[in-house]
């Protein structure tokens, strides 16, 4: 497939590995904020392709995994409301909630449907006026455009009965948060390919200019996040962070301003509670009172009762990066992808299931 | 694999995009074909796309058009950097 295989060569990452073993000669630790980049990596055994010097730490990339447990309560509530239709990316159904899941309510008799896109979504309101069809929207900037889309087609077509739970959530902002709580220490970071694809390298600039932090946007082929881990070596040895693109064939320095622009005309800023975070100011994207009335927090209310976290867990440590899959004791006993305890080893993007998937014993060993 | 992960899975991950092939463009819908399978994407984003462009399909919607030009040069830069890592 074009521009996936050419960048999946063997040959050029041993050459590309052997360069970048040249030239690392401090201890480095870098974080991949984006799950699709802990998957990749463990797939592709760039852990072991890269030398010891080089120290590789999972992010809060991934949208199933930081969402909090009372916004996965609140789904699930709705969900149980009657007439009420939930559609949702597929990871999200299998999540545990404090006291149960969205899985077990559509096993309860609640209509739980799993869609590939908003535009699925739209289709099933369309479908089904007498009822209510609410997505659950999860994801980054890479998502949250799809989702004012279809809050925009909804206006358009004066689909009445389409609802959104907004819990989109934005990157820089909880970079800088993690940065601040200096609780891991990071000389680089590797930036997320597709949020960029939307916000471009901009609004990154903060990370070497406030914190001295080298930042690459990398792809998603191993060639890409060898070529990204390749520079950040090449600017923490010369002392030089900056913003880099290792990955210009789908980034560009402005973004995508239409799709910024329609995010933004749907979607403003305000608070997001993130697991294992907690509240991260101006991090998270709220329905504008314009459209209020596809807004699922104000055309229903549910109660809930207190959050529960999962005894054990410890999918907020691995979200901030504080600690390996590994060091959790659930991890591959009580925890499996079949029997999950927490969202990071249910998301085909959380850091869990990529060392569960992908866990050569070389894996496991090298943290 | 573990419960069905497959790599076609993550692919569709959610902030995993794909490069696909514009085989046909009607408003702001486009026909994208990839090895062999055609799925019909929503190019709201990319109003600039063109037939035969490739954009990144992300859950349904064209996010980005693939820079062809950026994409050899990055292909040449890493066969560059393989080539001098075999002199030594």
């Amino acid at each position: 497939m074009k521009f996936i295989d050419e960048y999946q060569d063997s040959k050029l990452a041993r050459g590309l590995a052997y360069k970048i073993a040249q030239r690392s000669t401090k201890t480095i630790r870098l974080m991949e904020f984006c799950g699709g980049h802990t998957h990749a990596i463990l797939r592709y055994g760039i852990r072991q392709l890269v030398p010891k010097t080089v120290e590789l730490r999972s992010g809060p990339g991934c949208p199933v995994c930081v969402t909090a447990t009372t916004d996965l309560d609140k789904a699930i509530a709705l969900a149980h409301l009657p007439d009420v239709i939930i559609t949702t990316f597929g990871d999200m159904i299998r999540v545990p909630g404090s006291y149960s899941s969205l899985q077990k309510a559509k096993a309860e008799g609640a209509d739980v449907r799993i869609v590939y896109s908003t535009i699925d979504a739209i289709e099933i309101a369309k479908a089904n006026s007498g009822k209510s069809v609410s997505f659950i929207g999860i994801g980054f900037e890479t998502t949250a455009p799809t989702i004012a889309a279809s809050i925009l087609k909804a206006q358009q077509e004066k689909i009445e009965n389409f609802h959104v739970l907004s819990l989109n959530k934005l990157t820089p902002p909880v970079m800088k948060a993690l940065l601040d709580s200096g609780e891991v220490k990071l000389d680089g970071i590797i930036g997320p390919g597709h949020v960029s694809v939307i916000i471009g390298s901009h609004p990154y600039k903060f990370i070497p200019r406030d914190y001295g932090v080298a930042c690459v946007i990398s792809g998603f082929e191993p060639l890409d996040i060898l070529l990204c881990i390749d520079k950040l070596v090449e600017q923490i040895e010369k002392g030089e962070p900056k913003v880099e693109i290792a990955y210009p064939r789908g980034v560009k320095p402005e973004g995508n301003r239409k799709a910024r622009q329609l995010m933004e005309k749907v979607f403003e800023i305000g608070e997001a509670n993130w697991r294992g975070i907690g509240i991260v100011p101006q991090s998270g994207l709220k329905i504008r009172e314009k459209y209020e009335r596809f807004d699922a927090d104000k055309a229903f209310s549910v109660s809930l009762k207190p959050p529960r976290e999962p005894k054990g867990c410890r999918c907020g440590d691995v979200i901030r990066g504080a600690a390996m899959p590994l060091e959790c004791k659930l991890f591959r006993k009580a925890c499996t992808p079949e029997s999950p305890v927490g969202p990071c080893m249910v998301s085909s993007e959380g850091a869990c299931a990529a060392y569960y998937q992908y866990g050569t014993l070389e894996n496991l060993q090298g943290f | 694999m573990y419960y069905g992960l497959t790599w076609a899975k993550i692919r569709e991950a959610m902030c995993l995009a794909i490069p696909v092939r514009i085989v046909s463009i009607d408003g702001d819908e486009a026909e994208t074909e990839i090895a062999g399978v055609r799925r019909r994407v929503s190019i709201v984003f990319t109003p600039e796309a063109k037939l035969g462009d490739y954009v990144l399909l992300h859950t349904g919607y064209a996010i980005g058009v693939v820079d062809e030009a950026e994409a050899e040069e990055t292909l040449k830069l890493l066969e560059e950097i393989a080539s001098l890592s075999e002199v030594h």
